[in-house]
């Protein structure tokens, strides 16, 4: 079974076209990337499957239970409990440390103030950025600002993490060794792994590809789902 | 072949479409030319159709035979084993579906090839990984590099597909 999935969404703005009748699906425990030029409806997608926006039409299914048609509130918890969400620039809290910033979910979500310093600095532990805990994102790197917000995508344990871009403002080196803790995490705890990217060599960490094209998903000449079109 | 895949033409007009469509490759040699031909034809690929003498030497025409073009077809339909430096061949892949298919075609044949070197990509990638030596790791880093130069040619080349349709055919 599909832990997310989209079926035949489509969303414009105005009049164009971001997402032209997508199908998706990821499985448990599978990394899925999503790659296509800028303009291509990544982005798009990725806001419909969260729930942060919703399609003109189709449908998003989450673990067995229909998405889009959930009131905000609902779609909110679901984000704060179920997905992990790590973007290009890590968006950590300016004003709170890094320890502070990856307790915050846990802290949100109803959690004692001691259990989440703990569990954030075990993550941060985990990540090779326990040296940094008291310091402000400011302060960092921006590799170790990714660690960081890595680590406040996993804290809460979900069952999927959008990753979007996540190594675009890093040089090679340093998205690399973000992009390797990423993985051995997520296998390691079984999250399912939407990561958006433009870059090929990003896209190779993942088990496959969805490829984007003006609002479409392309296949090419062996996919019977062509074929047949 | 593919060029033959719009109606028979002669040599001279055969060397004069390739020079013009594939202006990245080497001029053709009108010896050249006549040798495929030549070969193509006692392969039951081509056929000659006709001669005309229109003011000069004579010249034969050769089209494509069903099995010429069901050849055609199948080596359109392949795609290239990820190596890096194939520009020449994906992109006469692509000037020849424009021609003997249409652009749709062309589209999913160059996305078939960004499977191919997408699923390479992946394996070399989780090779690296696991690499025991630096060296291990830089070799793979090298191929995975130029596969990603291929890769960025075929998105770039998927964005101009209907320009190259209309300069093609048009």
């Amino acid at each position: 079974m599909s832990l997310i999935e989209a079926r035949q969404i489509t969303k414009s703005y105005g009049r164009t076209t971001a997402l032209d009748a997508v199908d998706v699906h990821l499985g448990a425990g599978e990394v899925v990337a999503v790659t296509g030029a800028s303009g291509s409806g990544k982005s798009t997608l990725l806001l419909c499957l969260s729930g942060i926006s919703t399609p003109d039409s189709g449908e998003v299914w989450f673990a067995g239970g229909r998405l889009d048609d959930r009131p905000e509130s609902v779609r909110a918890v679901l984000r704060r409990t179920e997905i992990g969400v790590l973007l290009q620039h890590g968006q950590l809290v300016p004003e709170l440390s890094a320890t502070e910033n990856v307790a915050l979910p846990l802290l949100l979500g109803g959690a004692r103030r001691t259990g989440a310093v703990r569990a954030a600095a075990e993550w941060l532990e985990r990540f090779g950025v326990a040296a940094v805990a008291d310091q402000l994102p400011g302060e960092l790197s921006g590799g170790q600002q990714q660690r960081v917000a890595l680590a406040r995508a996993l804290v809460t344990h979900p069952r999927l993490i959008f990753a979007d871009e996540p190594t675009g403002s890093l040089d090679s080196v340093s998205g690399e060794s973000v992009l390797r803790a990423m993985m051995a995490a997520a296998r390691n705890l079984g999250t399912a792994v939407l990561l958006i990217t433009h870059d090929a060599t990003v896209a190779a960490y993942a088990d496959r590809e969805v490829h984007m094209r003006d609002g479409r998903i392309l296949s090419g000449l062996a996919s019977p789902a062509m074929a047949t079109a | 072949m593919g060029l033959l895949s719009r109606g028979p033409q002669h040599g001279y007009e055969l060397k004069r479409a390739h020079d013009d469509r594939l202006p990245a490759g080497k001029p053709l040699a009108y010896g050249q030319v006549y040798a495929t031909l030549a070969r193509l034809e006692r392969d039951g690929l081509v056929v000659s159709v006709g001669a005309d003498k229109a003011g000069g030497p004579e010249r034969t025409s050769y089209g494509l035979t069903d099995v010429g073009r069901r050849s055609l077809h199948e080596w359109l339909e392949s795609v290239e084993p990820p190596a890096p430096f194939l520009g020449g061949v994906m992109f006469a892949k692509v000037v020849v579906a424009l021609l003997a298919a249409d652009r749709d075609t062309a589209e999913r044949y160059l996305m078939s090839q960004r499977e191919a070197h997408m699923a390479r990509m992946r394996q070399l990638t989780q090779h690296k990984q696991q690499a025991t030596s630096a060296a291990e790791a830089a070799s793979a880093d090298y191929t995975i590099a130029h596969l990603d130069a291929d890769l960025r040619w075929m998105q770039q080349t998927m964005a101009r597909v209907d320009a190259l349709n209309e300069e093609i055919t048009g």
